[in-house]
This record gives C-alpha cells, structure tokens and sequence, in this order.
C-alpha cells in the first residue's frame, strides 16, 4: 500500500525514518521525496502487514502518517486507451497490454494528479 | 507482374469471395508470399488510424427561421461558428473555444454532444436587410433538427507526425500532450504500420473520390490537404463525411491541457491491390515508417531535431535520447486504428463497400510554404535597456536601497564576484528586508531564481514569459550570463502602443 509521511519542521534534522526502518524492521519503498528546510513529505509503498508497525514507529517520532486510498479512477467510457498517460505518471502505473489497450497498476498510484492535465478526454480522476 | 483492375475486386466484393486484410495482417502475407504472389491473393488492404486532428468541423445548415435572417454571427452552446457565407450555414470548427468555458469546452464538445443527439443551444444575430428581416435568434436544436451537417476536414490523415520533448526546464503544455522539463517524456501521433497514406506513398489508389471509413461511416476524399507536402513525406487529405450518421465511436472531442480542444477522428482507406508495387507498399511496417524527435521547448517554427526515430521504436515504450532511456506516450490509439481497419475490413468482405478509382490524383510534388512576414518581429535587443546598473551580491541592502533611488529603477541585477548573474533584488525585496531583520546583504534578500531573457528573443517569447511568470522585468543575459540589458513590461507596452 502507498502511504504519505509528513515530517514537520521541529523533527527534520532527525533521521526518523531510518530509524523507524530499523527499528520495525520494515523496508519502506520511496517513489517521491519532498524536502526543504521547514518541511519534509514522503511518499512510500510498505508491505501492507507492516503497515501498523512503521506507522506507529513514525508516529511516536513526530512523524504524521496518512495512508493514500484514492488512486487513479480511469473511465473506460471516456477513456479512447491512446496511453498519453503512459510517459508521464511518476510511478508507472500505466502501461499498454498486448492488445494495445491501456494495463493499470494502481497500487503503485502516488495520487500526484500528473496524469489528469494529461488525459485529452477527461478520463482520469482521483475521487473521494 | 499481376494486374487487378478495379471493376474485377469491385465484382469479388459483390459475388462476396473478395480477399480483404488489414494493414497489419498484409505485413505477413507479403513476408510469406513474396509481393507478387501477395498481389494476387489479397484484393482490398484496410487502413486506420484515429487521433487528435484539429484541423477538423463541420458545416451546419439550420433551415430558415420565420421570419428569415442571415446570420452573422452563431454561437452553439457559447462556441462561435463561422458564418461569414449565406444567410443559414456556418462552419463550426473544432479549435474554436467557448466564449464563457474557455479550455473546458470548444467546438470539438459541440461536435460530439450533436452526434450523441444532446440538444444544444443556438444564439444568432443580424444586422437585418430587406430580405432577411430578422436581427436575433435564441433556440434550442439537436442533430436532427439540422437540415444537413457535414463534416469537413481540411487537414486531416498525416501520413506520419513529428515527435515531441521539451529540452527546458519547465513542464510545457502543446497540441502533443503535456512535455515534461528535461526531455522528461515524448509524444507521437499515428498509426505506423496501418497509417493509410504510408500504405500507399504514391497516392496510385488514394485521390479525389476515394471512399473511405470516418466517423463510423462512409465518407469520401475530397482533394489532398492543406498543408500537403508530400516531398517531405508528410502527405495530407481532406475529408468530408456526414455527421448525421457518425458515431461518438469514433467522433471525440478532446481537451490540451493549457492548450486548447481538438477532435480525435476516426479514418480509414481501404487500398484496392491492383498491382504488386502497392502489395509492397502496404507491407509497410512500423519500422519503415521514420521520423524526426523535435525540441518543442523551442518556440520556433524551426524547432531543432534531435533524432530520427520509427514508430517500432516509439511503440516499445521508451526511446533513447542524449543516452537517456525517455518514456513515450502515444496522443493517437492503435488500439482503436485496429478497430477501424478492422471494421472496415467487415465492411468490404460482406459487399457494404466498394472500391473506386480516384477521380483526379492527389500532387505528388508539394512542400508546405513559411508564411511571408512583411514586417520585422521586433527582437528583445530593440527595446531591452542598456544603460542596466548591476548591484554586488556581497553588497547591504542599503546600498541597493540607495542604488534604486538614484537610477529609478524598480529592478536591480545582482552579479557575483565573477561578474555574473546570480539574482534579483526589487525594491519591494528591500522593504521586505526592512521590516524583517537579521538579512543585510544583497544575496539573503535576493531572488536567486531569476527569469532571464536573450538579446535576439522574439518580443513576442518575452512578453508571454513575464506574463506566465507574473514578473515585471527580467535581465537580458549573453551566453556567459553576463547582464546585457534589462526589458520591462513597460517597455513591452510601450511597444505595442505604438503599434497600434
Ligand atoms: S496520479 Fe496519475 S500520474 Fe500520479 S501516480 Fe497516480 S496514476 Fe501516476
Ligand atoms: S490519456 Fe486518457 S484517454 Fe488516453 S489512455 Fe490515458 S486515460 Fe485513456
């Protein structure tokens, strides 16, 4: 499952993350990484029985844990499976099958809304 | 050598034992066969393609109202239609943007609401004659209530497209997608191996008359296209096709982000296999079929190449560019060009469709003409400020303060030690500074990020850069980053003053 590890400003300088790894022993699979001097957002995928562990683990740190459970909706009736989607979502969910129509791995979704400006049809949502 | 003539498949069409494959199947049989064996097996090859083709719309005739007017100006659901013709046809074009929605709707979601039967609302006004009373109209019409609607494509069926990626460092947004910074991804159109006009490149069987698949129905080629220029192997047609019976299929409208809407458009031709020549040449693969990967980061007409490339490349997901493996995305659906050349294929193998002689050939010597320009674009170095007065990073604000007082000037340059660019201070950064503490020298108060702009840009280029970047001014900087000038919006405006 992909989560999101807010990291505020008064925890930053401290290795948190590396030490919740170690800690649960669990790997967190980074795809996105956001860092400037007062703020720090992570996004990661984690096996989803280690969820409860790591989170935990972040959260006695100071660390904010949210779990990101709205992934890409494609509609298939708008959707005209040309894969202009394909080249710019981050996290490779598209793909084309062998059929030419368009393969989806939403679990990888990051849910950065790269795609939706893409779609020349509207397809493409992230719904709550 | 084996020759067809057209009336022999056209009789196998109707006696139903005509032998009709796809484009891509023809690949294989010419492989196996060899081309003249291929030439008498096979009678009719079907092409298809669908994607974005702007150069589309349609011509509407409403009826006469009562009491009759002559329109002179028509709005469908806020789109405006062309009607600088007779009193009751206007041309709705699938670029046009709507006056109220802008990006969200345009004449391409008019095009598709009328084929999916919506109703939609008509506003028409007049300056009203003898003959044509009338000076508004308000109503409500759906497809049906059209006397005739008649699609019309002047450029349509590109024989291959060139291929897009941005060498800048900003997400740019084009009629191919959305291009990220860096030569992040790349974007291409067609259908490679079932492209019609790659399928037949001499135009032996495609011309004026040509029936064809558009839309989801029968339509027909009415000459080459605009913009045809076959010479550089990017032939182009013009299509007509009757919109009453098309079908959202194959008919849909589509939005580019930050750039407008165009219509995704579905085409095919069959090709009547008369002789092995053009066996051959619908053996056409994905791999025959090259082009050029431009840099549209750069606003020119003349947008460098930085490769040639075939569709089988295109098509394997990724393609390399300066040694980087770069993703690519397809704006056009192979998936839905199989589907036309397969239902095309249909269409002729159960007698629905025939085959046909083009009335006229389409020229095969052509090039696109560069527009004539009869005045010059001015260039930054015309209205940029020389006399610029650069500020130190290592200077106090108060210096800069002092420095934008005397000269009245609201921007200051700042160099570093080596003389070059390194930011920009404002006078509101300096009042910022003020009333903040603990920040005095130039380089904490400064914007290191500065939007900067060379001497021979295009006036044109710079003022939309100060606009997207809601900025004032930006330095004029040479190859070494050395401040040269400064251009303002001011002096922009000032520019275009004078110009009207
Ligand atoms: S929102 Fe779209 S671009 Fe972003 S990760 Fe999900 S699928 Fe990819
Ligand atoms: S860009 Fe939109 S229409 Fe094209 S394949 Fe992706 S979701 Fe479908």
């Amino acid at each position: 499952m992909m989560i999101k590890i807010n990291i505020s400003s008064n925890v930053i300088g401290e290795p948190i993350l590396a030490e919740s790894m170690i800690e649960t022993r669990t790997a967190l699979n980074i795809s996105q990484a956001h860092f400037d001097s007062t703020y720090g957002e992570i996004i990661a995928e984690v096996e989803t029985d280690d969820f409860k562990d790591i989170r935990q683990a972040l959260e006695s740190k100071g660390a904010k844990v949210t779990v990101l459970d709205h992934p890409i909706v494609r509609d298939e009736e708008e959707c005209v499976e040309c894969g202009a989607c394909i080249s710019v979502c981050p996290a490779h969910v598209f793909s084309f099958d062998e059929d030419w129509g368009i393969a989806q791995d939403i679990e990888k979704c990051i849910q950065c809304g790269t795609c939706i400006n893409m779609c020349p049809h509207h397809a493409l949502s992230l719904e709550k | 050598m084996v020759e067809k003539s057209i009336e022999e498949i056209n009789r196998r069409i109707n006696e139903g034992n005509v032998n009709v494959v796809t484009a891509e199947e023809m690949v294989g049989i010419v492989g196996e066969l060899g081309a003249k064996e291929a030439a008498r097996e096979v009678d009719v090859v079907t092409t298809g393609t669908f994607g974005a083709m702007c150069s589309s719309g349609v011509w509407l005739n409403f009826g006469h109202p009562e009491p009759p007017m002559k329109m002179n100006k028509v709005f469908l659901n806020g789109v405006e239609a062309y009607s600088g013709v007779a009193a009751v046809d206007a041309f709705i074009g699938a670029g046009q943007l709507s006056e109220t929605e802008g990006f969200d709707y345009g004449g391409a979601h008019v095009i598709e609401d009328l084929i999916r039967g919506k109703s939609i609302d008509l506003h028409a006004t007049s300056y009203g004659t003898d003959c044509y009373p009338r000076k508004t109209l308000d109503t409500t019409l759906n497809i049906y209530d059209l006397n005739q609607a008649i699609m019309i494509n002047p450029r349509n069926g590109y024989q291959k497209y060139n291929v897009a990626t941005n060498g800048i460092n900003r997400t740019i947004y084009t009629y191919m997608g959305s291009l990220l910074p860096n030569y992040g991804n790349v974007t291409y159109s067609g259908a490679g191996v079932l492209s019609p006009l790659s399928n037949d490149p001499d135009y032996q069987t495609i011309g004026v008359g040509t029936p064809i698949f558009l839309g989801g129905t029968k339509g027909h080629i009415i000459g080459e296209g605009t913009q045809h220029s076959p010479e550089t192997n990017f032939g182009t047609l013009m299509l007509r096709g009757d919109l009453k019976d098309m079908s959202a299929d194959y008919i849909r409208a589509a939005n580019f982000h930050e750039y407008g809407t165009s219509l995704y458009v579905g085409m095919g031709i069959p090709i009547p296999i008369l002789n092995e020549q053009l066996a051959q040449s619908t053996a056409v693969t994905d791999k025959d079929v090259v082009t050029n990967v431009l840099d549209y980061g750069v606003p020119s007409r003349d947008r460098p190449v930085l490769r040639k490339v075939n569709y089988e490349e295109l098509r394997s997901g990724s393609i390399e560019i300066n040694g980087k493996d770069t993703p690519t995305s397809s704006m056009s659906s192979f998936k839905k060009s199989r589907e036309i050349a397969g239902e095309l294929k249909k269409w002729v193998a159960t007698g629905e469709f025939f085959v046909n002689s083009p009335s006229q050939r389409l020229p095969a010597k052509a090039t696109c003409k560069p527009m004539r320009q009869t005045t010059r674009n001015p260039l930054v170095q015309d209205i940029m400020a020389r006399d610029v007065v650069v500020i130190d990073e290592n200077a106090t604000f108060h210096e800069a303060a002092k420095m934008i007082m005397e000269n009245t000037f609201s921007h200051l340059p700042v160099v570093s030690e080596d003389g070059k660019l390194s930011g920009i201070v404002t006078a509101w950064d300096i009042s910022k500074a003020v009333a903040e503490t603990g920040c005095n020298y130039v380089k904490d108060i400064m914007t290191k990020k500065v939007l900067t702009s060379n001497a021979t840009d295009p006036i044109d280029i710079a003022a939309r850069n100060l606009d997207m970047k809601e900025v004032s001014a930006m330095p004029v900087i040479d190859n070494d980053r050395y401040v040269i000038g400064i251009i303002t919006s001011n002096d922009i405006s000032k520019l275009f003053a004078r110009r009207r």
